[in-house]
């Protein structure tokens, strides 16, 4: 198989310009007559299913949740990127673009992130229209933060909530047309499956998570935009129902998969306090503005931190990134973090954290201001921990947060299923093997507004769909598939939990998946994930029946994936014989410990395609020209 | 530390329900409260019982999911914070917990502490938005927004619809919550075109479905997670009463509230 990642020719400037020029147009009166389904109701979901709806396309959006303002992008926090240069501090669409593939590591599409910049611009300005409230000036004009990896303020923020208000924005887009009679919202329904008809994307099985009643939905084209996997890992800052599925059965059903081992650690969450743990919680990374981060120069130093005196520190980022400081890209953060805490330096009861200090920049500009700028997130991590932030210096350990990796698409956002497009943290392709702070944001709405509502008509006006309904035999086989699962879930009444089974995998797959990972280590993984994913179809137990609101049945499905996914990418990991971004193999390191890129060899996207239960899955290699930002090692010092 | 906690237990809308008492021992006082409930379903799991449901997502307090009573209180006794986000060190060893869901019936019950709040988005539905499709703004900079004025429509932004407010009224009004998203819209000049039209239909959804009328009482902001004032509920009022003095002839109907759940619905 051969990957065209439909590129447009021509300087980078005008490519997007070009490929909209280039679409086939489908009449506004025909419109109507396209039915879309759209899965996820985040930042790319219900952006895109409202603005087909505007557009008069006759869609139905699925969410999980009760109501599709809950979906997790709510609960980005500090802030959304765009090349507006209104500080005038030499920001511009090049350098929002050039810092986006370097932050990537090269290990992202060059034409896909200048689309990306060149579309920031207008996201804010759509959102201010909707009644985001955006940071102000007293002046009345918007304000900008510098927000981690940046050395210009191009991040837009509303106080610590940003994702709330941004995700608000789309929600109220999105109802104003489901009061149009444009959007048919279905909520508390879980897609299960994908129906492809004669190669191309048809619709969906779901089931309605109140009463397990299973329905099928017939459309022209199918758009996923259910969020990433870092659930796999058990503990991360993802929301308890963000999960794979619905990427997962894409891939089953022929999506290639790309760059699965390419996951964020972000370097500002509280750390772990117990066994019972059931998610992580993260610190906006905004507070590396202000806050510094340190740990004790001696080993095992039990003093607490207003004993240790100013010479007895070691602000390590400080020390070892001289220009950029606190403010490195969250995989050096996290890498340093662990390195410390490994040394035996860390803080904290587990000794699993490192110190983010405010007293200087209290000192500086004062409590008050302080206050107004990281009230919230404060207050949340006194509630947590107990702890005042405004007197001691919080505690800190990396987390999974985000996962670059997701479905593969082309230009168009079009996975390799025709018919099927991706959007969001679900697909693979703007942020290479590590993210910059505050471009998920931008992503997720870029691809919801301003890209799919173009590259989805150019589908429908370029394919024909012939007539199908739920009595045809490939409908009638998914669904036979979708109950089979759910009936073999609830029967095999074994003796260990859905929660138990996934605390395991996800302790497996952090150990040798997560921040650091050697050929060796993954090996071990994979053996233990199968061996493990073999104990869990025998001795599961999901109480209750699946004719109701069945919680347990509904983690059950999304840990069986997880399974798959995490052999998937610990299969990639292996593969990739070099460090890049958040892949960070310990065979290939530089001598000072920083990550070590083999552009030679390694230079492309690894996009892999299921091969049946038990086969090796097949690679198939899109390789990365940079014609613009020319690869060089990352250096932040 | 050791706690009894009496739970709602309701399989489906149409059983009845009824409390069950349930022994937690080894609560850990950093335990957040739905860490503890995971802890007893991880128990009642493994004795094939089913676990007890409590709606949930995020865990940080911002997504609006979880929320229920906790001996009477919404979202239990720590003021502005919600369930996933307090932490057991507020109890006292042997205490008595009584959870239980939010009661109204504009919320139907789905199961156990789960309800169904489709009644907030119908309201959202009915007007709480700006009209602007994609592709329509100017220059963000262009809508000058003092920041006085940005932070006011922040504070009535803040509310996560968790229905905390409702749960917690006598009446079960959905007063603030109707009041944070209007006063959020008609405080910026983004949303002034609409004023009129967004306050008369909202308010008019809001008395279609089964919320009960504000009577001024105040316990909606008091156990508001995200501290939304109870001025959103005047400004509503005021708005309404506004629109209502001129005359409005293009108004839609109501949407009918929907209680069935079937994703075979077109």
């Amino acid at each position: 198989m051969t990957l065209d990642a439909k590129i447009p020719s021509g300087p980078i400037e005008l490519a997007w310009d070009k490929a909209r020029f280039d679409m086939k147009l489908v009449n506004p009166a025909n419109k109507r007559k396209h039915s879309l389904i759209v899965v996820g109701s985040g930042l790319a979901g219900g952006a895109a299913a409202a603005s087909l709806g505007e557009l008069g396309y006759n869609v139905k959006c699925f969410c999980f949740q009760d109501s599709p303002r809950r979906a997790h992008s709510i609960a980005a926090q500090g802030g959304i990127n765009a090349a507006k240069n209104y500080p005038n501090d030499g920001e511009s669409i090049y350098r929002l673009f050039y810092d986006t593939v370097k932050g990537g590591d090269f290990r992202a599409r060059e034409a896909n992130v200048y689309r990306l910049a060149q579309i920031s611009v207008h996201i804010i300005d759509q959102c201010v229209a909707q009644g985001v409230p955006f940071a102000r000036e007293y002046g009345g004009t918007l304000t900008n933060r510098s927000f981690g990896g940046a050395q210009v303020s191009r991040t837009f923020y509303a106080r610590g909530q940003t994702g709330q208000q941004l995700l608000l924005g789309a929600y109220q887009a999105l109802e104003r047309q489901v009061r149009a009679g444009t959007v048919t919202m279905i909520p508390r329904t879980e897609m299960l499956d994908l129906i492809v008809i004669d190669g191309q994307a048809r619709g969906i099985v779901a089931r309605n998570l109140v009463t397990g009643e299973l329905s099928v939905h017939i459309a022209d084209a199918v758009i996923l935009a259910t969020g990433g996997y870092g659930n796999v890992y058990y503990l991360s800052t993802n929301a308890k129902g963000s999960n794979v599925t619905a990427s997962w059965r894409a891939y089953k059903r022929g999506a290639l998969f790309a760059n699965p081992c390419f996951t964020q650690i972000h370097p500002t969450c509280i750390p772990v306090s117990g066994d019972y743990q059931s998610k992580l919680t993260l610190m906006s990374e905004s507070l590396r503005n202000d806050g510094r981060i340190w740990v004790p120069k001696m080993k095992g130093d039990q003093r607490s931190p207003d004993q240790i005196p100013e010479d007895e520190r070691d602000y390590y980022l400080e020390r070892r990134y001289p220009s950029f400081g606190n403010l490195v890209p969250r995989d050096v953060a996290s890498r340093n973090a662990k390195a410390v805490c490994d040394e035996g330096r860390g803080v904290g009861k587990s000794g699993l954290g490192v110190y983010l200090d405010f007293f200087d920049a209290i000192a500086r500009v004062g409590e008050k201001t302080i206050r107004e700028r990281y009230g919230n997130l404060f207050d949340m991590y006194q509630r947590i921990t107990d702890e005042d932030p405004y007197k001691v210096p919080m505690r800190i350990y990396p987390a999974i947060h985000y996962t670059m990796g997701g479905l593969w698409v082309d230009y168009q956002l079009q996975s390799t299923i025709p018919g099927l497009f991706v959007l969001g943290e679900a697909n693979f392709s703007d942020h290479g093997a590590n993210r910059l702070g505050a471009s998920a944001l931008m992503q997720g709405l870029s691809d919801g507004y301003f890209v799919i509502p173009y590259t989805v008509g150019n589908y429908l006006a370029t394919n024909k769909f012939k007539k199908v309904d739920a009595s045809h035999s490939e409908v009638q086989s998914v669904v036979a598939a979708v109950q089979q699962t759910t009936d073999k879930l609830l029967s095999i009444r074994g003796k260990r939990t859905v929660d138990s089974f996934h605390r395991e995998l996800g302790k497996i797959v952090w150990d040798y998946c997560g921040m650091a990972r050697t050929a060796q280590g993954l090996e071990t993984a994979i053996g233990k994930i199968r061996a493990l994913r073999e104990e869990f179809w025998q001795n599961v137990t999901v109480p209750g029946s699946g004719d109701d609101l069945n919680q347990s049945l509904e983690k059950a499905g999304r840990v069986a994936d997880f399974f798959e996914l995490a052999e998937l990418m610990c299969i990639d990991a292996r593969e990739r014989n070099e460090s890049c971004g958040g892949h960070f193999r310990e065979e290939y390191q530089t001598p000072d410990g920083e990550a070590q890129r083999d552009d030679e060899r390694y230079s492309y996207v690894a996009a892999w395609g299921y091969r049946g239960p038990g086969n090796t899955p097949e690679l198939t290699k899109e390789p990365l020209e940079f014609n613009y930002v020319h690869p060089s090692q990352r250096s932040y010092k | 530390m050791k706690l009894t906690l009496k739970i709602w237990r309701q399989k489906t809308h149409k059983d009845k329900g009824a409390f069950v008492s349930y022994t937690v021992d080894h609560v850990d006082p950093e335990m957040s409260m739905l860490e503890c409930l995971d802890v007893l379903n991880e128990t009642l799991t493994e004795r094939g019982e089913e676990p007890v449901a409590f709606e949930h997502d995020c865990r940080e307090g911002i997504c609006g999911s979880c929320g229920f009573m906790i001996n009477g209180v919404a979202h239990g006794p720590e003021r502005a914070t919600t369930v996933c986000q307090l932490t057991m060190r507020h109890f006292n060893d042997g205490q008595e917990l009584v959870l239980e869901p939010w009661r109204a019936k504009a919320f139907p019950a789905i199961k156990d502490l789960v309800v169904d709040r489709r009644s907030f988005d119908r309201i959202i539905e009915s007007g709480g938005y700006i009209s602007v499709s994609t592709g329509q703004a100017p220059d963000g900079n262009t809508i000058l927004v003092g920041k006085e004025t940005a932070d006011q429509a922040m504070d009535a932004a803040a509310c996560i619809g968790c229905g905390a407010c409702v749960a917690a009224c006598p009446n079960a009004a959905a007063a603030l919550f109707t009041g944070a998203k209007i006063a959020h819209l008609s405080i910026l000049p983004q949303g002034k075109p609409e004023r009129d039209r967004r306050a008369l239909h909202m308010v008019a959804q809001m008395n279609a479905e089964l919320f009960g009328n504000c009577t001024n009482i105040g316990e909606c902001t008091g156990v508001c997670p995200k501290e939304i004032p109870l001025e959103v509920i005047a400004t509503m009022n005021r708005d309404y009463l506004r629109a209502s003095w001129k005359k409005r002839e293009d108004l839609e109907a109501t949407i009918p509230p929907a209680t069935e759940w079937s994703a075979n619905r077109t």
